[in-house]
């Protein structure tokens, strides 16, 4: 090869790699244009209302009050009942998916539960309104009243008007949500315990329970957590579904039943009628809340699965 | 069976330990198969909703009428044209991007910190809750020229959708084994020949699978086209302008009173989940195999 060729070589692999940088460094600026244009558009909140807008719950536009506590509140309870529910729930699916499942169910199983994903949120929200709802108020929450309702302590949690929409149901339908994210996470990181870990308690006469809760969920646990915190990333975010069924009530309760609303839905519901601009400010500031907590929740699962994933690439 | 073994067999459940041991790891698995269950419930009960609800609408007018004020017949057109066209662009935009920024990850950058640092803001920005980037591309774009415009709707969903296509193709060209790159760069190619004519094209089905499932992603997103492309209640092929898509009509025809409406939302929901169904499935199941 002679020396001019090898120099054009240079150049086109130069430009061929400056060019994939700007596509990869375009990923990084839209993060931080998505930062800057929120605080952009919340700075009126910011200098106006201040930090008191996070721990304030009165929000009425009509008097310029904004206080974002109580879609904060709602975002977090919702998301921490729908954790409540997958948790157990996907740890169940991938006990089942990488223990028990006979080897040709294991792909269409898995693929169901991952189409449980697929299924877009607005339909959820739909169904949750039209069939789940009826169903749950006039079945479930009366019976739950009428039971754990009466238990000191956490019997507050199941009282409220039985209307079937709520902070609970919304809970409920997130936590159908997020379970095909956790449980595929968990799954995934089940299946990287070496066999000769799990065969060497099986040889000690472990019975399959033992092995799933002394062997392999210590030996993955950082990877379960990556996964559980994947799953609350996605509650906390949802939009669709919870704007059907919360109630959109701007309301602080420990009532489970009453109606309230997340930071998604009040977005949903309010941003296009917002005209006054201090309201837009302040709803956009709703938004950098939901994207600040979001990041801090994502970030972390991320971290906790590399960390897996790079003991994984050491072993082998 | 001989008397020792009958004898160890019978210590053996006579042992309160042994079981409850045994107890135990019965009910918690039969517990497992009911998790299985109960997500496998839902699945079924949420098709069943839609298949039942959904057929009563549908037909061919959906596809040639126009939404229709209430009270009236009508069908879901000008959404239906809306959704795939802003659905497509979205896809045309993040294809290149997503591949390009994909290579960069796995062929050019790899562990330098660029990519690193790339790498873990994809991965955030998969999760990142839509919405957000509704808001986002409303204060970029439509809040500077004052309208809401097909454009900007596409955009949004093309920012939801490179996260996807980024990721595939990482993961898809990592699996290339080095021995392929190290001949085509040993007869002599340049580093963007070895990358396009071999890797790239080892794993096509990978990247294409990619690419479907951004599309499924995007094709039911609802919360980043309130705010961006909004609704238009008419037939309209100007992306400059507030653009009629299936999620939106959806929204406002299911949480509307009329039951006209509603029965168009279920129709519309119908035909979104199957093809996002369809979409789902066809990525898993064709272009798997090219892969392997």
């Amino acid at each position: 090869m002679d020396a001019a060729s090898t120099r054009s070589f240079a150049l086109q692999d130069a430009i061929f790699a400056r060019s994939t940088q700007f596509f990869a460094l375009l990923v990084l600026v839209t993060l931080l244009a998505i930062v800057g244009s929120l605080v952009y558009g919340a700075w009126p909140t910011i200098t106006q209302v201040g930090p008191k807008f996070l721990v304030d719950d009165a929000w009425d536009p009509v008097r310029s009050l904004f206080g974002g506590l109580a879609p904060l509140w709602g975002t977090i309870i919702t998301a921490t009942i729908a954790m409540v529910i997958a948790v157990p729930v996907s740890f169940g699916i991938a006990i089942f998916l990488t223990e028990m499942c006979p080897p040709i169910l294991k792909r269409p199983l898995g693929t169901a539960v991952e189409l449980l994903a697929a299924i877009p949120s607005i339909i959820y929200g739909m169904w949750g309104l039209f069939v789940f709802v009826p169903l749950f108020g006039e079945y479930v929450q009366p019976a739950l009243t009428a039971t754990v309702g009466k238990l000191p302590v956490i019997g507050i949690l199941f009282q409220g008007q039985p209307i079937g929409i709520g902070v609970l149901t919304a809970g409920i339908i997130l936590s159908v949500m997020v379970i095909p994210f956790t449980a595929s996470v968990m799954r995934d990181v089940f299946e990287t315990t070496p066999a000769i870990l799990k065969e060497s308690a099986y040889g000690l006469g472990a019975t399959t329970w033992e092995v799933m809760w002394n062997v392999v969920l210590p030996y993955t646990k950082t990877g379960v957590v990556g996964g559980v915190m994947l799953g609350l990333g996605r509650a906390l975010g949802e939009t669709m579904a919870v704007t059907f069924v919360i109630g959109n009530a701007y309301n602080i309760s420990l009532k489970l039943f009453e109606p309230g609303n997340s930071i998604a839905s009040s977005l949903a519901n309010e941003f296009n009628e917002a005209s006054d601009p201090l309201h837009l400010s302040a709803l956009i500031s709703l938004g950098l809340v939901l994207f600040m907590l979001t990041f801090c929740v994502l970030a972390a699962s991320r971290w906790m699965l590399s960390s897996l994933a790079k003991r994984e690439g050491k072993r082998t | 069976m001989s008397n020792a073994a009958k004898t160890v067999g019978n210590d053996r459940a006579n042992n309160p330990i042994y079981r409850r041991r045994v107890w135990v790891n019965r009910f918690n698995l039969t517990m497992s198969i009911a998790t299985m269950g109960f997500g496998m419930f839902f699945l079924i009960w949420i098709l069943i909703t839609l298949f039942s609800k959904g057929l009563a609408a549908f037909g061919p007018q959906l596809f040639t009428q126009m939404t229709p004020p209430p009270g009236s017949d009508g069908g879901l057109a000008n959404a239906i044209f809306g959704s795939v066209l802003m659905v497509g662009s979205s896809v045309l935009i993040a294809t290149p991007i997503g591949i390009m920024a994909g290579i960069y990850l796995a062929e050019v950058g790899r562990n330098n910190w660029i990519a690193s640092v790339t790498r873990f803001v994809n991965d955030i920005l998969l999760s990142a809750p839509s919405i957000v980037i509704g808001l986002f591309v409303y204060t970029i774009i439509v809040f500077q020229v004052k309208h809401y415009s097909g454009w900007a709707g596409a955009i949004a969903l093309a920012i939801i959708a490179v996260p996807v296509v980024v990721r595939t193709t990482e993961n898809m060209l990592m699996l290339v084994p080095n021995s392929l790159r190290e001949a085509a760069v040993a007869l002599g190619a340049p580093m963007w020949k070895v990358v396009l004519k071999v890797t790239l094209k080892a794993v096509r089905g990978g990247v294409i699978t990619g690419v479907l499932l951004a599309l499924a992603r995007v094709s039911g997103e609802t919360a980043p086209l309130l705010f961006t492309s909004l609704n238009n209640q008419f037939w309209s092929t100007d992306m400059n302008a507030p653009m009629a898509n299936l999620p939106v009509v959806i929204f406002q025809f299911a949480m509307s009173p009329y039951e006209d409406w509603q029965r168009l939302a279920w129709a519309g929901a119908l035909l979104i989940t199957l093809t996002v169904l369809i979409l789902n499935i066809l990525a898993r199941t064709v272009f798997r195999q090219k892969t392997q």
